[in-house]
């Protein structure tokens, strides 16, 4: 049987959780209204910044643990990102391995500022790891690391910021 | 993620999602989001299809332009094939559905940083 719709992975999560005789995982809920903040201007003249938490770290850098580890960091956009590294506990690290634009897509968005359909990259793009099982400290301690690494970007301030979860 | 893009959106930075998961992002409910049907682990395009990629991400960020409401999830259309089949297995963790099982779901929650390459860490340690 074929599915057409979305994969639903609470649901499935719930499922194989109970199947392993686990508590059922308490995932982020948020029913009150989302912040709003207007974009700032055309997205042809946007500077645009890449959050991605497929785990990228570049050589040089301590690679995440795989233990909630709520740290960032920060990979110059110039980068190719065929250099990017990648690490993570929760997804098939092959194929993003093999071409880490699939989860850390810094060489499409360049070429996306050469054709002229973003205004320009941030100078830095910041990574992270997704998979943080407490959304206490997703929120404590890795939100406010992204929002000082976006506010604090170096050259041009961030007009709109691009998240990639894996 | 958009527990992230919450905190942004609320210091003053306008965010976009991409997302592959609907109901989790759902559930956290952020500003704006852009889901394309792809497996976990290839949120931004199939692997060395630079046209696929590129245009995912324009349909990102054309979708940026239009959303006007608040918790929007806009549908890109992208897929990541005709065959929906790999659905049926795809579960959160390392079954994707695309590639073939890999045991339940996650690796080991280790402790101490985990590098793709020996040499990185000697790089990182130096």
């Amino acid at each position: 049987m074929s599915e057409t719709g979305p994969v639903d992975y609470i649901q499935r999560t719930r499922e194989q959780y109970a199947r392993l005789g686990y508590d059922d995982y308490r995932w982020a809920e948020r029913k009150e209204p989302p912040p709003w903040t207007p974009i700032k201007k055309p997205i042809v003249e946007s500077n645009v910044a890449l959050v991605a938490s497929g785990g990228a770290y570049t050589k040089g850098q301590v690679a995440f643990h795989w233990e909630d580890d709520t740290g960032i960091r920060l990979i110059p956009s110039s980068e190719p990102a065929t250099d990017v590294r990648v690490t993570h506990f929760a997804y098939d690290l092959e194929p993003a391995r093999e071409d880490p634009n699939i989860v850390f897509p810094t060489d499409r968005l360049r070429e996306l500022v050469e054709e002229k359909t973003i205004g320009s990259l941030a100078a830095n793009s910041v990574a992270c790891m997704g998979g943080i099982y407490s959304t206490r400290r997703a929120e404590e301690e890795l939100a406010p690391s992204i929002l000082d690494a976006v506010s604090n970007m170096p050259g041009t301030p961030v007009d709109l910021v691009l998240l990639v979860p894996v | 993620m958009g527990l992230v893009a919450r905190t942004l959106e609320e210091a003053g930075f306008p965010t976009i999602c991409l997302t592959a998961a609907r109901s989790i992002t759902e559930s956290v409910n952020p500003p704006r989001a852009a889901f394309v049907d792809m497996p976990l682990g290839y949120t931004a395009g199939r692997p060395h299809e630079p046209e696929f990629q590129r245009d995912l991400l324009r349909q990102v960020f054309a979708a940026v332009e239009k959303i006007d409401t608040p918790g929007s999830i806009v549908d890109l259309g992208i897929a990541w094939s005709d065959d929906d089949s790999w659905k049926e297995k795809a579960t959160s963790g390392l079954n994707n559905g695309v590639n073939s099982a890999k045991g339940d779901s996650r690796q080991p929650r280790l402790s101490e940083p985990q590098y793709q390459y020996d040499e990185d860490k000697v790089a990182a340690e130096s």
